[in-house]
């Protein structure tokens, strides 16, 4: 991409529809959006008047932060939290995959299936709790399995979509060489579909994490939803914030985890230079 | 090589009752083994539908499509086609895409070495033959449009097949790639000796690469009139400007317009401009 120079008369290319900026400026705005909400939180918390049950300062949750490593358990919340989303999003993704890559690639299971898988996704997952207390007990398998609720019915229709990208022009081009339907999933369908995949399930472990602290509800005495609905009892509004940080802050290394498996995992999809 | 093609009342409807679009009307025609056949018309002519119909991607309602006296039912390997675009697979290189059909069980009965030296030396050949030598392992994406074509015909070219159909191949690439692309494909059909049979909407294009063109008319979609294209075998980009083509190309021009429509929107442009310019006196 090159900037648009001359033609917009030598005007900043900043306010551009779509046009591409310089990469110094792209990073020094990304760095101002993400200090501006905390100056502005640093601001507000130390005005006076402003009591620390409503309003921690981000110096208030740091140190709560600190104590929780040290003299708490805030490593094991960590772990066994994170155990709790992956597993409950990895469940869902083995089903789901297979699933989803029948649905995108016969109508037949997808008149069988979508409606269906359409309707259970608006059940609201919170709602499954007493049930899934019922059938699943109140043991490790409830939190994977809210988790999985959260998250299945609404991966399964993504990959589907994913498997129906595929351009048809490759499958037919396929054929007329002579593959079969099973040659064709798995040396067109597949590998045509994976990188949409990857972000597939990128975006719906960000889902996932945001159904941690509702699995956590179910009779847990630990992980990091827990902590912060323990927090909420004994208004320790700094533990909250801490405990919120923490997941957005895991939320986000897992984000870019996934990102650079992408760029590393599909280096044919850059383009021309 | 090259097979011949029987195409009898060919028939195609889409959808059913009283909704039911016809898309072609009972349609005939041979195309000779080694023919250069093009397919030119209006869109919604049915010339697209037929391709496809003698490929096998699309089903016949009535009739019969038979290619050296063998009635089609599917694709098949005796029959390459060459879409317009998005048929590459980007995570394989060049190479790989033109080698792809060697992956597939149907292009692997007999694999004694020599056989897989044949396909390698295969390979090989169509890589140099379409001028691809230096992007052999490159992705597709980082190629232009003319090259991504050249690599989709190099591909479709691989297993040697009787039949090349190409569906408006060169229609997304501009003027200059397209002349070039021209005099390759009629290079490829006299080394090949492939029967090649090409769908595209402009008449120029349909003139220079056919033998015989297959003019088709829309609403509902029908085989309207066959031109002998009155050009040697030989041809090269001057001929496009000499009185026997400009002829031809003015007479099936004039007939597009009549068949799909066209005139009577042009006329009724004429009397609209006429009526705006009494106003304004």
């Amino acid at each position: 991409m090159s900037a648009r120079k001359g033609a917009e008369g030598g005007r900043s290319p900043l306010w551009q529809i779509r046009t591409a900026i310089d990469p110094r400026q792209y990073w020094l705005l990304a760095l101002g959006g993400l200090l501006a909400p905390l100056l502005a939180w640093g601001l507000a918390s130390s005005l006076d008047g402003v009591d620390k049950v409503f309003l921690p300062g981000p110096a208030d949750v740091l140190s709560r932060m600190w104590s929780w490593a040290v003299e708490d358990e805030l490593a094991g919340d960590v772990a066994i939290s994170t155990w709790r989303v992956v597993a409950g999003w990895a469940l869902s993704a083995v089903i789901a995959l297979p699933l989803g890559l029948f649905i995108g690639s016969y109508r037949a299971v997808q008149a069988l299936l979508e409606p269906l898988t359409d309707f259970i996704r608006y059940m609201p997952a919170v709602a499954f709790i007493p049930l899934v207390m019922l059938w699943v007990g109140i043991e490790e398998g409830s939190k994977v399995a809210i988790i999985f609720i959260g998250t299945f019915f609404q991966m399964v229709l993504m990959v589907a979509e994913d498997v129906r990208r595929v351009p048809l022009a490759q499958i037919e081009a396929a054929q007329t060489m002579g593959a079969s339907r099973g040659e064709i999933i798995e040396k067109v369908i597949v590998p045509s579909a994976k990188p949409a995949l990857l972000d597939t399930l990128r975006v719906t472990m960000g889902w996932a994490w945001t159904y941690l602290v509702v699995a956590e509800l179910v009779a847990a005495n630990s992980g990091l939803g827990y902590a912060v609905l323990k927090a909420q009892r004994f208004l320790q509004t700094d533990k909250i914030f801490a405990g919120i940080l923490m997941i957005g802050l895991i939320g986000l290394i897992i984000d870019q985890g996934f990102r650079l498996l992408h760029r590393k995992a599909f280096p044919y999809l850059a383009g021309r230079h | 090589m090259g097979a011949n093609i029987e195409i009898r009342d060919a028939f195609k409807t889409f959808g059913h009752g009283p909704r039911a679009i016809q898309a072609l009307e009972k349609a005939s025609l041979d195309i000779r083994p080694n023919e250069f056949v093009t397919f030119v018309g209006a869109s919604g002519c049915g010339k697209s539908t037929l391709l496809r119909m003698i490929g096998g991607l699309e089903s016949l309602s009535s009739g019969s499509i038979a290619v050296n006296g063998q009635p089609i039912t599917g694709p098949g390997v005796d029959r390459a086609m060459v879409f317009q675009h998005y048929s590459l697979y980007p995570w394989l290189t060049v190479l790989d895409n033109i080698r792809f059909c060697r992956q597939l069980k149907a292009h692997t009965r007999d694999r004694t070495s020599a056989d897989v030296e044949k396909a390698s030396g295969r390979a090989d050949a169509l890589i140099r033959l379409m001028g691809l030598s230096h992007v052999a392992h490159a992705y597709p994406n980082q190629l232009s449009g003319g090259m991504q074509q050249r690599v989709a015909i190099a591909r479709a070219l691989m297993s040697r097949p009787p039949i090349l159909l190409m569906d408006e191949p060169f229609g997304a690439l501009d003027a200059q790639t397209r002349e070039v692309m021209h005099d390759l494909i009629r290079h490829v059909h006299r080394i090949e000796g492939s029967t090649i049979v090409f769908v595209t909407h402009d008449v120029e294009e349909a003139i220079y690469l056919g033998q015989r063109i297959v003019l088709m008319a829309p609403r509902p979609g029908r085989i309207d009139t066959l031109y002998d294209v009155p050009l040697p075998a030989e041809r090269h980009q001057d001929m496009k400007l000499a009185p026997e083509f400009l002829a031809l190309k003015r007479g099936i021009l004039e007939r597009i317009r009549e068949t799909s429509g066209m005139k009577t929107d042009l006329e009724q442009l004429a009397r609209l401009s006429a009526a705006a310019a009494d106003l304004e006196t």
